[in-house]
């Protein structure tokens, strides 16, 4: 078994392990599936009349509207849920375990984060599925579909991979706990819940240079619109910024690890 | 090649120096207990020896690989059972052992396999499937042995095994312990119990303050400390009569209570029959008599000037590296 094989098993066992840790896990599934339906069903029997504003994109209803919206909160918390595992596992020293195999420990960072991924997935069809249940459309139809469950599995991987970088820095799952108001101030701050044209000042400032805006805006444009290259590959762009940021973190938060034991 | 070897490790947290230059030479297929009190630096030297942590000076091999310039292969060279059973309460026991297989590249078929043989023997088949979180202590250290040997490893780190166990989950561990080290597995274990460093160790080294203070086999260990005595507790109470008779045996002891009086022995269990004579002979009525040999723990106050076993909880537990 040659050594890409061999830690290419080392990864799929990880993200299996994280993906049923989630699941037997109620206060990690909690914060990726039902906060964000809870909220898609309060936002759009609240708000959905705003679709009538000047300058609101062109959709078939709020909820069409509002899928990248609970997408992008599913995944964001699905990154931060990943980083509290993984501090709950360096607490009762479960990668003590992991440390002393003979694996790359990097395979250790990306097992939890295609666990992540996995997760993104699972939200992203969640949600999609809701939205066809509830009447919405989208637009460009199976590709499109795919395209956004692709984009919201990557990108829970690179938010995946800074919350994997605080929770090896700090070993704590108070903290990464603790950053969760936080995760959603980014998110509110960015295009994922209404449309950047209709923001004030400095929020609209803000949402233009927002990572997370190219990302919802990539993930919505085929569910409202259609396939936009320059739109996906402006999101690509912001996921690949995000998967840098998260790994740079990372690696320097091991290697802060192994000195300090 | 020695199994595990360390010239001058050091570690130190900023200006605490936990481990302060240790030297180590173990031979394949010996039991090595190191034994210390809280904060001695034990755990601190088993994750160095483990690669869990750069040492800060000196150098260690494990398996013949250093532990810094070659920590991969001293990883897929050794098995690692820490102080608190590192498992996850929300995975079966299967699930692990497997994902420990998988972590040590052992193919499919083959880890689930090894699996369920390593199951049935620390006795957990039946509850294999059974959430860790379910189990007792005993069978959550049982598993985390049964993990550490998924790939049969030569060398064995074991940090406080037995730490929390009933003495019958400690004497299953013991056996388990006994009977790798019987098929040439170096054992590597960090103790706070007197008693299983005794019985199990080939070698013993004695770590106070990030230094070892003293090393040898329990026996030479004892040895150098001194005599056997006996101790006799006596039916009547005269106390002065009979130690009158033992002094001609050997020097007293102080004694410990107004019932029993302690006389240090030269020859150990030969002498018995030589202190029974004379008190029979003297008329003096004799309700027990135990020949106690010194302890590890007269080696620890020997050698570092307190008891090891100062916060002795009912156990017989001393003090616990954390």
């Amino acid at each position: 078994m040659s050594r890409l094989t061999a830690n290419a098993r080392v990864i799929r066992a990880l993200g299996m392990r994280s993906v049923r840790q989630t699941f037997r896990r109620p206060q990690l599934i909690a914060p990726i599936i039902v906060f964000p339906t809870l909220l898609l069903a309060i936002q759009t029997g609240g708000a959905g009349a705003s679709i009538a504003l000047p300058g609101f994109p062109e959709v078939q209803g709020f909820l069409q509207f509002m899928l990248a919206g609970a997408m992008m909160q599913a995944m964001m918390l699905a990154g931060n849920s990943g980083g509290i595992a993984l501090a709950v596992d360096i607490e009762m020293g479960f990668t003590d375990r992991l440390f002393t195999a003979p694996i790359p420990r990097f395979a250790i960072v990306l097992g939890r984060l295609a666990g992540t991924a996995v997760l993104g997935c699972f939200a992203a069809i969640w949600f999609l599925a809701i939205g066809l249940i509830f009447g919405a459309e989208i637009e460009s139809g199976a590709a499109g579909a795919l395209l956004a469950i692709a984009l919201i599995a990557a990108a829970a991987m690179a938010v995946g991979g800074i919350g994997a970088a605080i929770a090896l820095r700090t070993g704590r799952a108070s903290v990464v706990q603790g950053l969760f108001p936080l995760v959603l101030v980014i998110l509110f701050v960015s295009s994922a819940f209404f449309p950047q044209e209709l923001m004030i000042e400095p929020a609209k400032t803000i949402a233009a240079y927002n990572p997370l805006s190219f990302v919802a805006e990539g993930i919505r444009e085929p569910i409202i619109a259609g396939i936009d290259a320059t739109t996906t590959l402006a999101a690509v762009a912001a996921i690949l910024a995000i998967v840098a940021l998260g790994l740079a973190l990372s690696a320097g938060a091991l290697r802060h690890r192994l000195r300090v034991g | 090649m020695a199994a595990i070897a360390a010239q001058g490790l050091e570690r130190a947290f900023g200006k605490l120096k936990a481990v302060q230059g240790i030297d180590l030479a173990i031979e394949e297929g010996e039991i090595y207990g190191f034994l210390g009190p809280n904060g001695a630096g034990k755990t601190t030297t088993v994750r160095m020896l483990t690669t869990l942590l750069l040492p800060t000076g000196g150098s260690a091999t494990v398996a013949g690989h250093d532990v810094v310039a070659a920590a991969r292969a001293v990883r897929a060279s050794i098995g690692v059972a820490l102080q608190e059973a590192a498992l996850d309460p929300l995975m079966t026991g299967r699930e692990l052992i497997r994902l420990q297989a998988t972590l040590q590249g052992i193919p499919g078929a083959e880890g689930r396999h090894r699996a369920d043989s390593l199951l049935e023997r620390v006795d957990l088949a039946a509850a294999a499937d059974r959430r860790v979180g379910t189990y007792s202590g005993g069978m959550q250290r049982r598993l985390d042995l049964a993990a550490a040997l998924v790939h049969e490893p030569p060398v064995l780190f074991l940090d406080e095994p037995t730490t929390g166990l009933d003495p019958i989950s400690r004497r299953t561990i013991w056996d388990e312990v006994r009977g790798l080290n019987d098929t040439g597995t170096t054992v590597f274990l960090t103790t706070q119990y007197l008693e299983e460093a005794d019985r199990l160790a080939d070698r013993v080294a004695i770590i106070d303050s990030g230094r070892i203070v003293a090393e040898g086999t329990p026996e030479s260990l004892k040895a150098e400390i001194g005599n056997p005595h006996i101790a006799l507790q006596l039916a009547d109470g005269s106390v002065a009569e009979a130690e009158e008779v033992c002094r001609a045996v050997g020097p007293l002891l102080p004694p410990v209570d107004g019932r029993t009086v302690l006389v240090e022995v030269a020859h150990g269990a030969a002498d018995i029959p030589r202190v029974v004579r004379a008190l029979d002979e003297a008329g003096i009525a004799v309700e027990s008599l135990e020949l106690v040999q010194p302890t590890l723990d007269d080696v620890f106050v020997a050698t570092t000037g307190h008891h090891l076993l100062e916060d002795e909880d009912e156990d017989g537990r001393g003090q616990a590296d954390r």
